[in-house]
């Protein structure tokens, strides 16, 4: 390959010499093929960036004093110097917006261009639950709706008002997601026109449910067989948006955005591993290509290699700097295992993948890239040399016992095992309560009863459970029990209010005899 | 290719409406943790920001998460030394490897710690406080008048041109100049329509004479002027006086012998929270200081905070003095005045009966009286005043101070704000 001029031997960044190094990247990308939404980059300033921090990175966010306190959380961490502000944030969005930060160094400013704008970029548009769950041409609109609406909201019904029904609604945020229902995407106008409608049919329906008056002596075994809803429901958000008896429209309105940026969520929570990987991946390959092009320095490739290296480090379990599995590093030596496995294999490559050796590895990598999240990812590629690499040995936590014992290492009787046990890890449904709506007492005092399925007798935390019931009890209107069962055996129960206060009599025998 | 844009212009401080609610709904254990911090804090140090300490629990947001307990499986890099089946004793904290994840909403500080900057600390330490009754004197002496708007006027700065009226008056100007003409104009132009439906020629000698009438006549309606000198209309803007509360604030102390140091210090620093409340609300609140041993005497700033001197007490004395100073310099038609006294109770035991007939004839000039023991005890001067607060009890109260932490607590009692 021909060398050429380098393009910066400077570590001070300017906005021409950022245009040339994504140029550079970009090709250097388009010759493995990664397809990604046109990049658009923003640099800011410290400030802006513990601000998009704050927000969880979406460029608007509606007001919420939670964002204010990680803000200040940050800023004060970040002041003190107890943590660095990351050099990037990139939100999954078309174009695709990507922070960079002022204070990185050229050497950083490219090294985060193939990070965010190749590596997270293509991971967005190719992986398929990206693709399902999220529509990043309209992202944008629909933040800007949500945050018209609830100011619109505030200004109308008060701020406490909203606050309160925020609280509790981002209190259930992780339980808005339909799990095996494809939602679809639509844009703003579409939204807003909807919207209005919405509200009014919405109602109707609520209207409806509710509409059925009991008779004092109806027998109870009637409520029984018709239970409301028919099915458990898992969306627990979505629930209360339909059905909960007491709300106004535009609260049902304000759930519904909560929902929706709660589902915009759920792809990122469950492929932190392969994102990172990949583009971790990426951004070591793309500078390589600019360095055998000439395009780099060395001095820029040392800088270089020591924050890549700091980022896929991963510290052993008994060092005071673990902090669990780093997910870059991980993901690092899979996306690189990958490709050793297609390229240069060995025998027990062949044994454990016998499908994957000897394809070109492009191909195989964007193929693992498109159709996993982490949990499948990791039972499908993770290899016994990354394994042994890594020493990873999986350990019992049982609390009825008062030792910890080792379950398996890294040998041949123990790898199918950690495979297992670290694909469980990032299981979304081992790692949150299983809890769903199970039955509303339409016809007798409204109370609402929900179940915790749980998982290898893993209690729910009762502190922090009681405070998300009394939000429950605060969407529902009426009394909410919470069950904990393991095998259908009762072992916990969550009410809110808590057992011993008075409930309140039910008026709806009184309105029956008035009709 | 992609787009680079720079955003660090962008406003700064988007966070700040989030940084507020947060505040506002933190707002009791803000003020709960600022108290706190007052015992050790300095008075005087009003130049530093503060770091605000609420328990973690009151900002957690809650969600449904797994406690401790079940079966648990976790990987962890590393291994060196151990074999499957080996049984390792739980590590302290009785969570194990388990605990990792659970512990990040609890881990670390019980308590949630941030800095506020000196503005926010002054805000709220004096938040909710006011000069109790003041009332609005008259309006001598007034140096402070806001502008507002009275019309408009023909004359003005070219800065408060109105634009709006400018043109309504040149175009109104305009079309009563050429009223006229164009009455004329339409009638020449309707002729001429009539003219040419007769099928005259082009050329035709009434036509043209005609044509040429409408082409001057045109020239002179468009000879009038866009705009004129006169059109020009002008913002008008009058001065008008700020009605304004007067204050005068006596700040008395006892510097007699029976107070020790502490007892001092104690009082200086009541008086510097004062002062720092009165200077920062009050911009026109003019600060007396009168410190009293047997004799009493008015004293600056300085001399007043740090200097020393003993001797005995005679409270009476410094009552007359502000009696004095007021009638002399604060006519009660202007000025509403406080008083606020510090002393550690004690008083020359014949002086009992002249303070009550001081404070009878001063009493009922003031707006408030304000006063403050340093002892755990009711002392003599306590006595003495003991009835007048269940007199008066709008015009006077008191307090027992007995250690720095009660003074904020005692400040915010007797300048707490009345309903109205």
């Amino acid at each position: 390959m021909k060398k050429q001029q380098p393009i910066s031997t400077d570590s001070d960044w300017n906005f021409p010499l950022l245009e040339q190094y994504e140029t550079a990247i970009a090709a250097a990308a388009a010759t493995h093929g990664l397809d990604t939404f046109p990049n658009q980059i923003e640099l800011i300033s410290s400030e802006q960036m513990m601000h998009a921090y704050a927000s969880v990175g979406l460029p608007i966010y509606y007001h919420h004093w939670s964002f204010g306190k990680r803000f200040i959380h940050t800023e004060q961490a970040y002041r003190r110097g107890q943590m660095g502000l990351a050099y990037e944030l990139v939100i999954n969005s078309s174009p695709c917006i990507a922070y960079l930060q002022e204070e990185n160094t050229l050497t950083m400013q490219a090294l985060v261009i193939a990070h965010a704008c190749f590596g997270h970029n293509s991971f967005f548009k190719g992986n398929y639950l990206f693709k399902t769950w999220t529509d990043p041409e309209s992202i944008v609109d629909y933040l800007v709706f949500a945050r018209d609406y609830i100011s619109k909201c505030e200004a109308r019904y008060g701020e406490q008002e909203v606050e309160s029904l925020l609280d509790a609604c981002h209190a259930l945020m992780n339980y808005g997601v339909d799990r095996y229902q494809r939602p679809h995407p639509i844009s703003m106008a579409e939204e807003k026109a909807r919207q209005t409608q919405r509200e009014e049919s919405l109602q109707q329906q609520v209207n409806d449910l509710w509409r059925t008056i009991p008779t004092k002596d109806q027998p109870q075994e009637d409520f029984d067989e018709e239970r409301y809803p028919a099915e458990p429901q898992e969306n627990l958000l979505y629930f209360f948006e339909k059905d909960a008896p007491l709300l106004a429209p535009w609260q049902r309105e304000i759930i519904r955005i909560v929902r929706k940026m709660g589902q915009y969520m759920y792809p990122q929570r469950q492929t932190q591993v392969m994102n990172e990987g990949w583009a971790c991946f990426w951004h070591y390959q793309l500078l390589h290509d600019l360095y055998d092009q000439g395009l780099v320095t060395d001095g820029f490739m040392i800088e270089f290699l020591q924050s890549h290296t700091n980022v896929v480090f991963q510290p052993a379990f008994d060092s005071p700097m673990f902090s669990g599995i780093n997910p870059y590093a991980l993901g690092f030596a899979m996306m690189c295992d990958i490709r050793q496995i297609c390229e240069s294999p060995d025998a027990e490559d062949r044994h454990w993948f016998p499908d994957l050796v000897d394809t070109p590895w492009r191909e195989s990598l964007h193929f693992a890239m498109a159709n996993f999240k982490d949990e499948s990812f990791i039972q499908q590629y993770l290899s016994p040399r990354l394994i042994r690499k890594m020493r990873l040995f999986s350990v019992m936590d049982d609390a009825s016992k008062d030792y910890l014992e080792i379950t398996s290492i890294h040998n041949d009787q123990g790898y199918q095992h950690i495979r297992d046990a670290l694909a469980g890890m990032y299981n979304l449904g081992n790692n949150e309560p299983n809890i769903q709506v199970v039955n509303a007492n339409i016809r007798g005092d409204r109370s609402l009863t929900l179940v915790h399925r749980m998982f290898n007798n893993r209690p729910l935390e009762a502190d922090s459970g009681n405070d998300v019931m009394r939000y429950i009890q605060r969407l529902w209107g009426f009394d909410v029990n919470l069950e904990s069962r393991q095998d259908d055996k009762l072992i916990q129960t969550l009410q809110w209010p808590p057992p011993g206060e008075i409930k309140s009599e039910t008026n709806m025998t009184a309105i029956a005899i008035v009709i | 290719m992609g787009y680079l844009i720079d955003r660090r212009q962008n406003s700064k401080n988007k966070s700040a409406v989030n940084r507020q609610r947060f505040m506002r709904r933190h707002h009791q254990e803000i003020r709960r943790s600022l108290t706190e911090k007052l015992k050790t804090r300095s008075i005087t140090d009003t130049d530093n920001s503060e770091t605000i300490k609420i328990p973690t629990k009151n900002t957690r947001e809650p969600t449904f998460h797994h406690g401790h307990g079940g079966q648990v499986e976790k990987i962890y890099p590393g291994n060196q030394e151990y074999d499957a089946g080996d049984q390792i004793a739980r590590p302290e904290g009785g969570q194990g490897g388990g605990g990792k994840q659970a512990s990040d909403q609890g881990e670390g500080t019980d308590e949630f710690a941030f800095e506020i900057s000196q503005q926010e600390f002054l805000d709220l330490l004096f938040e909710d406080l006011e000069l109790p009754n003041l009332t609005r004197k008259t309006l001598a002496h007034n140096d402070e008048f806001k502008r507002v708007r009275a019309g408009f006027s023909t004359s003005g700065s070219p800065a408060n041109v109105s634009i709006i009226r400018t043109m309504r008056a040149a175009s109104a100007r305009r079309i009563a100049l050429s009223a006229g003409k164009r009455a004329e104009l339409r009638k020449l132009i309707h002729e001429r329509e009539l003219l040419a439906q007769q099928g005259l020629a082009d050329d035709d000698d009434d036509l043209q004479e005609l044509d040429d009438k409408i082409t001057a006549l045109r020239e002179r309606i468009n000879r009038v002027p866009f705009i004129d000198d006169f059109d020009l209309r002008y913002h008008q803007s009058v001065r008008q006086p700020v009605p304004r509360s007067k204050a005068v604030m006596f700040c008395v102390m006892d510097v007699s012998g029976s107070m020790d140091q502490s007892d001092k210090d104690l009082s200086k620093r009541f008086f510097i929270l004062l002062y720092l409340f009165l200077s920062r609300h009050y911009e026109h609140t003019e600060v007396v200081f009168v410190r009293h041993h047997t004799k009493a005497a008015e004293v600056d700033e300085q001399e007043f905070f740090y200097s020393r001197e003993t001797g005995g007490t005679v409270v009476s004395s410094a009552i007359n003095l502000v009696q004095e100073i007021f009638t002399d310099r604060f006519p009660l038609n202007e000025w509403n005045v406080y008083v606020a006294q510090a002393s550690d109770g004690d008083n020359w035991p014949d002086d009992g009966h002249k303070c009550e007939k001081s404070l009878d004839a001063l009493l009922p000039q003031l707006q408030y009286y304000a006063y403050v023991e340093i002892s755990n005890q009711d002392k003599p001067l306590w006595q003495t005043y003991a009835p007048y607060q269940q007199q008066h009890p709008n015009l006077f109260a008191m307090q027992h101070i007995t250690g720095p932490e009660d003074i904020y607590p005692v400040l915010r009692h007797l300048f707490k704000k009345q309903a109205a």
